[in-house]
């Protein structure tokens, strides 16, 4: 990557507006985005963790010839391709803050890639679990869009490329929990409400008995963090697609249904503590000094509750969003081009929220 | 509720599974779900585990019950990338697409255990799309025309075997 297309690329790398977390989209304040990830692999070619790394260099050529030949009218905009080896480890790191490639894929990176739409909403990784793992976001519940671009996108790569496929069996993957139809889809959910009211488990435990599975914000192991609950799907065998989008919507809406029935009690009922707690956190974000990721994203949580409910006049929910990628610590040791100390870090985080705030007029 | 493993403790964690197409629940303590190796859905909520331990927990209880292999005797391996079944069961990931095809008796019922289904219903490439949609059709139409028979309803048998045969045509006109 060189001139032009690197320039935008460390612009996409630096911004921290994705159009897939403006707050738009069916549901848009409670579910912030959603999520469609197709596995696919080549034909009779070792899977990524077998391949030598000239032959991942293979894979990788090919994979982009077929996704320059789909080129931006396939992807629905202009589009990015990299080697991984191209990128820096920093670079990498914002990556995958931004939820634009997994941290598995960004170890270790010789024989991997990555395909970028400009605007983050469609991504494909090149050599990591899978040969390729394509990805769709969109803000709100908008699972049937996402599901329409991503088979479009698979349609047309298919054209170029033999994928492993099984009549009976379907789409084959390296790890059999994904075969078949090879999708994963999940909804970001922010559920403030249910984690005051203490809800959260009853709901989640439902969630689980239909077979769904729930993650946090970054992944396994973060749950509860900013009060952001990922759900996904588990089984890929055996149902069609539509059927999985459409069970993980159904069960998606009846989780915002019970968020916004406890918001709206809350808010009845507790109006004072709920102002409170939001322009306490406006006051903290836009005056601190030092701030650590946890504490940003736990006020995150509560701000934006105050953009659901427009409680602070000229900040939108989309805004709100941008604070979350303000405050990773790779981003912060992006935006100034140099590796910080945990304590540098915090006050730049400090600084960088205050003035996001400030430039939105609150 | 209680567990209905230990009788003790209370049960947190329901497992439900598809047993020959029936689904069954069980509810059980966390400790005892551990122990019993059924880890699946409920236990994924701790944050330590993953669908790769989910994984390795089928495969455990599958490998356990394999009757033991001397030394060298492997089984067979993939003429592709030249894995195992043991080495799948050690790794949690296949080597290859092949391996589907070498390893078909053994991952058809694990592919049962972890999606209650051994059969894809979604999507297909349009190269193999096609043909596929018309083997399945096909499938069904037999089926129907062994009913017709046993049900002596020989007009409709009749009808079914012209539409039989005009199915073959079209395969045989698309082949894979
Ligand atoms: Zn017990
Ligand atoms: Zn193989």
């Amino acid at each position: 990557m060189k001139g032009k297309k690197a320039d935008i690329f460390q612009n996409i790398l630096r911004n921290s507006s994705s159009p897939w977390m403006d707050g738009s989209g069916n549901l848009g304040n409670v579910a912030i985005s959603s999520r469609v990830r197709l596995a696919r692999n080549l034909e009779d070619v070792p899977f990524p963790h077998l391949l030598s790394g000239k032959d991942a260099d293979l894979v990788l050529k090919k994979v982009f010839q077929t996704v320059g030949r789909v080129g931006e009218r396939g992807f629905g905009g202009p589009i990015i391709q990299t080697s991984l080896s191209d990128i820096s480890p920093l670079d990498c790191q914002v990556l995958v803050e931004k939820h634009l490639i997994s941290p598995q894929h960004a170890v270790s990176k010789t024989g991997k890639g990555l395909v970028l739409r400009y605007d983050e909403s469609v991504a494909i990784m090149v050599n990591e679990e899978d040969h390729l793992r394509l990805q769709v976001l969109r803000s709100g519940l908008e699972l049937d869009e996402a599901w329409v671009l991503a088979s479009g996108i698979d349609d047309l790569c298919e054209q170029g490329l033999d994928y492993a496929y099984d009549e009976q069996i379907g789409y084959l993957t390296s790890c059999p929990t994904n075969a078949g139809t090879g999708l994963r889809a999940s909804v970001m959910v922010h559920l403030p409400a249910l984690a005051v009211a203490n809800e959260i488990s009853r709901v989640l435990t439902a969630v689980n008995k239909v077979g769904l599975v729930v993650r946090g914000l970054y992944g396994e192991g973060t749950e509860g963090q900013g009060n952001v609950f990922q759900i996904s799907n588990q089984i890929t065998l055996g149902q069609t697609e539509k059927e999985i989008i459409e069970n993980l919507s159904l069960v998606v809406k009846q989780v915002v249904s019970e968020e916004i029935r406890v918001r709206e009690t809350l808010f009845k009922n507790h109006r004072i503590e709920v102002e409170d707690r939001v322009f306490r956190a406006l006051g903290l974000l836009s005056n601190a000094r030092k701030i650590t990721s946890d504490e940003a994203i736990k006020l995150w949580s509560d701000l934006r509750l105050g953009a659901e409910f427009h409680m602070i006049p000229g900040l939108t929910i989309s805004d709100v969003n941008e604070i979350l990628v303000l405050s990773r610590p790779n981003y912060v040791q992006k935006v100034f081009e140099t590796t910080l100390t945990a304590q540098e870090r915090d006050i730049r985080r400090a600084d960088l929220i205050r003035k996001h705030l400030s430039s939105k007029g609150v | 509720m209680l567990c209905e493993e230990c009788g003790k403790s209370q049960a947190t964690v329901h497992i439900e599974r598809i047993i020959n197409g029936r689904k069954t629940t069980m509810h059980l303590c966390r400790e005892c779900a551990q122990r019993s190796g059924f880890l699946t859905l409920g236990v994924l909520f701790q944050p330590s585990f993953s669908i790769n331990n989910l994984l390795s927990a089928f495969l455990g209880s599958q490998m356990e019950a394999l009757p033991s292999l001397g030394p060298g005797t492997e089984g067979p391996r993939c003429p592709v990338c030249g894995m195992s079944y043991r080495d799948f069961a050690r790794a949690g990931r296949l080597g290859c697409s092949r391996c589907y095809e070498v390893f078909e008796d053994r991952l058809e019922p694990l592919l049962r255990r972890i999606h209650g289904s051994d059969r894809h219903v979604g999507k297909a490439p349009a190269a193999t799309g096609e043909g596929a949609q018309i083997r399945r059709e096909l499938e069904e139409l037999k089926k129907q025309l062994a009913r017709a028979v046993s049900d002596e309803a020989y007009e409709k048998a009749a009808e079914l075997r012209d539409r039989i045969k005009q199915f073959e045509a079209k395969l045989r006109g698309n082949p894979e």
